[in-house]
């Protein structure tokens, strides 16, 4: 009796623990993440993803809309024509008016939909022009990251989950960056079009980082590209989310919007580390070729007509 | 068909219905619809609870943030296995039960058309559930790539792999056999008189949905087998290595996918398209604008499948067509709502556990629909894809969809298959149980997924803890709810009021009202007539 007793005086300390550790995070956070909406899509910060955000508002309101009226009439019916008040039912089983109404509205609700969500189909295929390329890959269970082309060209580095495993297994309190948080970060300049092509070495992977309205399965042996362009610095976070196996809920997206001049000192200082590795002929044979770092080429064939 | 089991019916050497074999020999040589329609309908329960069990491992794990009951491994071999099972085990098998049961009943038949081929059909089934069970016992455990099996994670799989593959292909050849089958029967052996146009709806969605099956089953019979050659015998289908394409393997299974959807939602149409007319006392409205919605709602289901692909990264076109296709479909499931509303209004409602069933079908089904269209909608579903969101809307059309018409198919035609009525009572308290539950269950998965949780996740951020424990607790509610499904089934089979042959007063139903409660070993030897 005592023993369950003191154990439930330790996990109350627990809970008001982790509360006092969720209370404060926000401030000793390392970098803080965006995940800071229980109810809906999460903030935007390129144009795309703030017409998602909009069109899921509308969207959303038309189906209320929908879903009120016709169910509206159906509690009303379920109110009022019951038996127990003595209704007598009617007695019809057609009407060709109604029936052409109620077949030709919903489709032009349709049509409309269609129509307006044509454009940002279109805007999400849309990557030309971009300023910077940077490769994403799949591992089972880490990105890697390489720049291809653009401010920051010959930049690779991988980007592992930081989480504690003491966390994972209840043994030390979780932050509000658990399982969202990385070693390296996606690095990337604010207001600049950036393209990722995106593949996997192992299974398939996505890429998705909701806050930038990306989301893109990564395919060994295929190449698909998405792209965004933040409109605000910070840090935004996203989770693999195709199934990969035993640790796909652990290896998390982070990208770090800077401003311009902040990623400039972020290259210089990338690449000033990058040229006392002995490696440094390998990277800029691979950069002339275009295609898979050769680690990949060895492992999977590529088809070229896929990357568009 | 019917001619030639005529005579035979007349000449009734066994005056008594009952001439059967008894013990376990009834059940293992049976090739009476009755007896068939049983067995899967208890097979299928069972592995609804085996599935329920599994999916009740996931909300335990997912109780709280962090990993306290199964590892990751072990999780993923849960979702995996639910699905399986839930789809293959316990949704299509129960359909087939009805089938069986109410097929040959509704339209004046002796019996199904391929007696013999029809106890096979079953008894594979068995093998199969054995077989899914048991592969979480084999080294490395169940296959944990996911119900759709998406290569190259299932090559890397273990043996649990090839046990799920064998067992899918035993299902899928007894589907296929069900569903001659049941066309065989429906197409021949329909009493004189009942042209196709006056086959009561649950007879028509079948008809269209064991085509579907004839259609997709084989389709999905080769992605499997290719992946077990890629697994075993050196070929390269999904390996890029290899000049494959892991995409193709989604395209094959979502051709046979989209299609299986509509198999497991078709057929509930049809049961809920019985009910409401019944208790609305009024006929069906816009009966031949439901079989033509029916149709088109399956030959659309043909063109639709890439939408589960809009992350794959599609070109311009294919996007821009696969959302349009999509998007119709809702065109045809709204006529049939709105026919089920327009049978309702005027009518003299009563709301008996069958009718709540299927007016809880209808609200909820639409939720999911709804959803659907905003899934529909191909920048929306990449940024809902893999989320909790399309978590929440096809449990939205399967659970509430498909399982809420099973149970209120059960409740409808409990009095005929036992000859009892089942207790009212019990019968509503499943009912709300169910409902709200359910509702507690899947609900806050939409925010979860709208604020971006990936489903498949063994564990999650500090972020969605609230909404993951809400949805636990609401799984262990609907879980043990159909406990008391189970405990009013029983009590129903033992005893309770006497039914009567049309316990409802249903008057725009099939024949099945026609004969006694409980329906006798041998019905219809000969056929009736209908001539309304």
């Amino acid at each position: 009796m005592l023993s369950i007793g003191k154990k439930m005086f330790c996990s109350i300390k627990r809970v008001l623990g982790y509360g006092l550790v969720l209370m404060t995070t926000p401030l000793t956070a390392l970098f803080a993440n965006d995940l800071n909406t229980k109810y809906n899509l999460r903030e935007p910060v390129t144009a795309l993803a703030r017409d998602l955000y909009f069109m899921h508002y509308v969207l959303m309101g038309v189906c209320l809309i929908i879903f009120v009226l016709v169910f509206g009439v159906m509690f009303y019916s379920i109110y009022a024509h019951r038996k127990s008040k003595g209704y007598q039912p009617a007695d019809f089983s057609d009407n060709h008016t109604v029936e052409i109404l109620w077949t030709l509205i919903p489709f032009l609700i349709v049509v409309g939909i269609g129509v307006y969500a044509t454009p940002a189909v279109m805007a999400q295929k849309d990557t030309s022009n971009a300023e910077l390329t940077i490769k994403v890959t799949g591992y089972q269970w880490k990105w890697g990251y390489e720049y291809l082309k653009g401010e920051g060209e010959g930049i690779k580095f991988l980007s592992t989950l930081t989480t504690p495993y003491e966390q994972r297994v209840n043994i030390a309190p979780k932050t509000n960056n658990y399982l969202l948080e990385v070693d390296n970060p996606l690095v990337v300049p604010v207001d600049k079009k950036v393209r990722v092509v995106i593949t996997a070495n192992d299974v398939i992977h996505a890429w998705s980082v909701p806050a930038l309205g990306v989301k893109q399965d990564s395919i060994p042996g295929f190449v698909r590209d998405s792209w965004f362009k933040a409109e605000k610095t910070g840090t935004y976070v996203g989770q693999c989310s195709e199934l990969c196996g035993k640790d796909h809920a652990f290896m998390p997206i982070a990208v770090k919007v800077l401003s311009a001049e902040d990623y400039s000192i972020w290259v210089d200082g990338q690449q000033a580390s990058f040229e006392q590795k002995p490696n440094k002929k390998v990277a800029e044979g691979k950069q002339k070729n275009k295609s898979m770092p050769a680690e990949s080429i060895s492992a999977v064939a590529f088809s070229q007509e896929e990357t568009k | 068909m019917s001619a030639v089991l005529e005579p035979q019916g007349q000449a009734g050497h066994h005056e008594d219905h009952d001439h059967h074999p008894t013990g376990w020999r009834r059940w293992l040589f049976a090739t009476n619809h009755k007896d068939i329609g049983t067995m899967y309908l208890w097979f299928s329960f069972s592995m609804l609870l085996v599935g329920g069990v599994l999916a009740l491992g996931i909300r335990t794990e997912l109780f709280q943030p962090g990993l306290q009951v199964v590892q990751p491994e072990l999780f993923n071999q849960l979702t995996t296995m639910h699905g399986i099972i839930m789809v293959f085990g316990a949704i299509m098998p129960a359909f087939v039960g009805f089938a069986n049961w109410m097929v040959p009943l509704q339209i004046g038949a002796p019996d199904m058309a391929f007696a013999r081929m029809n106890n096979l059909s079953f008894w594979l089934v068995i093998p199969a559930g054995l077989l899914l069970v048991a592969s979480f016992f084999v080294p490395g455990g169940a296959t944990a790539a996911g119900w759709t099996l998406y290569a190259p994670l299932s090559i890397q799989m273990g043996i649990g792999m090839d046990l799920a593959i064998f067992a899918i292909h035993i299902l899928g050849a007894s589907s296929i056999m069900g569903s001659i089958n049941i066309v065989t029967t429906i197409l021949n052996m329909r009493a004189p008189g009942m042209t196709l146009m006056k086959m009561p709806l649950f007879v028509w969605t079948w008809l269209i949905t064991a085509y579907l099956l004839i259609a997709v089953m084989p389709v999905l019979a080769g992605a499997i087998t290719m992946i077990l050659t890629d697994r075993h015998f050196g070929t390269a289908f999904f390996n890029a290595a290899g000049g494959g394409d892991p995409v193709m393997y989604q395209h094959i299974f979502w051709f046979f996918g989209h299609p299986e959807v509509y198999i497991m939602i078709l057929p509930a149409f049809g049961i809920v398209s019985e009910i409401i007319p019944t208790f609305s006392r009024k006929k069906l409205f816009g009966y031949s604008s439901m079989v033509y919605a029916t149709a088109s709602i399956a030959i659309l289901s043909f063109v639709v499948w890439a939408h589960h692909m809009f992350t794959t990264g599609m070109p311009l076109t294919g996007q821009l067509f696969y959302m349009y296709a999509t998007m119709l479909i809702a065109v045809p499931t709204g006529v049939k709502i709105f026919n089920w509303l327009a049978t309702m209004w005027r009518g003299s409602m009563t709301f008996e556990t069958p009718m709540l069933f299927s007016i809880g079908f209808i609200v909820v089904f639409t939720i999911g629909g709804l959803t659907g269209i905003i899934l529909s909608v191909a920048p929306l579903d990449i940024q809902l894809h893999d989320t909790y969101y399309v978590v929440a809307h096809f449990h939205y059309v399967l659970v509430a969809g498909s399982l809420f018409a099973l149970f209120a198919g059960v409740y409808y035609w409990l009095p005929k298959w036992t000859g009892h009525m089942y207790n009212e009572g019990l019968g509503k308290l499943h009912f709300w149980l169910s409902m709200i539950f359910f509702n507690v269950t899947f609900f806050p998965m939409h925010f979860l997924g709208l604020a971006g949780m990936p489903r498949r996740y063994a564990d999650y951020p500090m972020q969605f803890a609230d909404f993951n424990l809400v949805a636990s607790i609401g799984a262990f509610g609907f879980g043990f709810a159909q406990l008391v499904f189970l405990y009013c089934v029983i009590k129903c089979i033992n005893g309770g009021e006497k039914a009567k042959a049309n316990p409802w007063d249903a008057k725009d139903g099939g024949l099945e009202w026609t004969v006694p409660s409980p329906a006798p070993f041998h019905t219809f030897e000969t056929p009736p007539t209908v001539n309304k």
